[in-house]
């Protein structure tokens, strides 16, 4: 135990370089877009002035509180434009998410029933995508999806549709893109709860007198929760804040929240509505996010 | 009955078959078109090299190439460091003030939306007057892959029996040396498994990259997305395939690197 001790001493040392980058790189940005969130449009134009000016000492940092100003989060509740945004962010992020369980739970389940040797083979096979460019994979779609495209084409081979069925810029497209790219992020965390149950479990309720599917339902999928949530997780909140995939592949009458924020910034230059649109998505991602720290807390920092 | 449990079914055998095959028809099927001679997407004009070498005539492109490699290797680096550090004090650490902040700004960057990072790195660098191109470009995305790789190389060595170091400081081993003799070979797989998702992580970023880089430094992403905005060209179908092939070969390594790390048998996922 002594020995232990010791070595814990130089290992907590060995944070202080991550830790320090983490506060510069990660915790004050967000103080960054706080601010500037409440700054005024028009004296918060690019190129900026340093956000707190310490050298003019108590009078301008009290003059600087007071020109803060909740006028760009008034503008994201009274313009239905944020308020639809969000609200389609939301529900676009749990039906993909509730499609990505579904496809995602059997998929899992089928590998973590492979033989041990094979298990590794499936599960690269399921890696090599997730670490494949997201934009990679959503322009293959692109390629399949287009008027004259490799769908529409066997579709019309098959005499299913009598003329080219517009595929790209709708929201079906957007949901499949989706779907496509986060599968693996469903799909992993599902396998690694799923591979690590007790074969045992299974034996015994069979034992017991329970069907498969009753044994399914009353021990795998219960066992499986924490999977089930990490999976759940780690797609929803990402999604929720999601651009590339609603950009590229949805049309563009209805906007998810991380294609408004982009455009406040890049199209209509207007930092700090982006950073209230921002400040308030992440408000509504703490309480996702905190369960999602919790979870990985507990999976890496088990007792030996 | 022993088996019967844990039988493969054919139910398992249809969602494996129909899960990979979704996965892998899209990419297959740009990967040919790659190839294709025609311009039309439409007709298949034979095989040819064509878009390939159309690439490397394009000056822009492989500017923006080689941009993407220096920022993923250096980042990547950075990352792997600071990210192994982060995982030693996280696992061997146990107390220390300020811990669950730590943990917290770690795992909270895994699943956050890119546009918040994105948009709060943006404001720090404008804040300190950074003149943004390759550095804000690379410190952004070492914020983002140290995490990955401080959970990667935690998993490992939470995995590791400590007795190990333990032993090694009875023997007389000053903790550093004993670190560096005993625990660092072991979790070195890990460590290179953590480099190389760094490394694609960051080939594979077009949100944070577009709001830290500035003028002038474009990476590879970035350049695609605004190529891809303009609509479907053979080309890009020709450079797809060229950053499969090379993320396809970093995977097959860095699953040879945790192959050889794996105590037993190990199946925890690379998250």
């Amino acid at each position: 135990m002594t020995a232990r001790r010791t070595f814990a001493r130089p290992a907590r040392l060995a944070a202080i370089a991550p830790y320090l980058w983490m506060v510069l790189f990660f915790l004050l940005p967000f103080g960054f877009v706080v601010k500037i969130s409440l700054s005024q449009t028009a004296i918060a134009q690019p190129p900026y002035l340093p956000v707190f000016d310490l050298t003019q000492g108590f009078a301008e940092i009290k003059a600087a509180f007071a020109a803060l100003s909740l006028d760009n989060f008034t503008l994201l509740v009274s313009d239905a434009l944020y308020v639809l945004s969000y609200l389609r962010s939301l529900f676009v992020a749990s039906v993909s998410t509730a499609i990505l369980l579904v496809i995602g739970y059997p998929i899992a389940y089928g590998m973590a029933r492979l033989p041990q040797r094979w298990q590794s083979v499936a599960m690269l096979l399921v890696i090599v995508p997730f670490w494949t460019s997201f934009l990679i994979r959503i322009y293959a779609w692109i390629n399949i999806l287009q008027h004259d495209g490799l769908l529409n084409q066997v579709l019309l081979a098959l005499h299913l549709v009598s003329e080219p069925v517009v595929w790209l810029s709708t929201d079906s497209a957007m949901y499949l893109g989706i779907v496509y790219s986060y599968l693996p992020f469903m799909i992993l965390p599902l396998y690694a709860t799923l591979a690590k149950m007790e074969p045992a479990l299974l034996e015994a309720a069979g034992d017991l007198g329970a069907s498969p599917l009753n044994a399914f339902w009353r021990v795998t999928f219960p066992l499986s929760l924490p999977g089930v949530g990490a999976g759940i997780l780690l797609c929803f909140i990402p999604i929720v804040g999601e651009f590339v995939i609603p950009d590229l592949l949805a049309g563009s009458d209805s906007q998810m929240i991380g294609q408004t924020l982009w455009m406040e910034f890049f199209n209509n230059r207007d930092w700090p509505v982006a950073s209230a649109v921002a400040v308030v998505l992440l408000l509504l991602l703490v309480v996702p996010l905190a369960f999602y720290d919790r979870l990985q807390r507990r999976q890496l920092e088990r007792a030996r | 009955m022993m088996s019967g449990a844990r039988k493969f079914s054919r139910f398992n055998l249809v969602s494996l078959a129909l899960g990979l095959s979704f996965l892998y028809l899209p990419i297959v099927i740009l990967v040919i078109y790659s190839f294709n001679a025609s311009r039309l997407v439409t007709v298949w004009g034979g095989w040819s090299l064509q878009w390939y070498s159309e690439f490397f005539n394009d000056r822009a492109m492989i500017e923006a190439a080689a941009m993407s490699a220096e920022v993923g290797a250096a980042s990547a680096t950075l990352a792997t460091l600071l990210g192994t550090l982060a995982a030693v004090a996280l696992s061997r650490g146990e107390r220390f003030a300020g811990r669950t902040l730590f943990s917290g700004m770690l795992y909270a960057p895994l699943a956050m939306p890119e546009v918040i990072t994105g948009i709060s790195l943006l404001l720090l660098f404008v804040a300190c007057g950074a003149e943004r191109g390759f550095w804000t470009v690379t410190a952004a995305h070492t914020t983002l892959t140290l995490c990955f790789v401080a959970v990667v190389v935690q998993s490992r060595l939470v995995a590791l029996d400590p007795s190990l170091e333990e032993a090694a400081m009875d023997l007389g081993c000053a903790p550093a040396r004993a670190f560096v003799a005993v625990t660092l070979p072991l979790i070195l797989p890990a460590i290179v498994a953590g480099w190389m998702l760094a490394f694609t992580l960051s080939l594979d970023d077009v949100v944070i990259a577009s709001f830290t880089t500035g003028p002038g430094s474009e990476t590879l992403p970035i350049r695609i997305y605004s190529e891809v905005k303009l609509g479907v060209k053979p080309e890009i179908n020709a450079i797809c395939t060229l950053v499969i092939a090379l993320i396809a070969a970093v995977i097959v390594v860095a699953s040879f690197a945790s192959k050889l790390s794996s105590t037993r048998g190990e199946t925890a996922a690379p998250l």
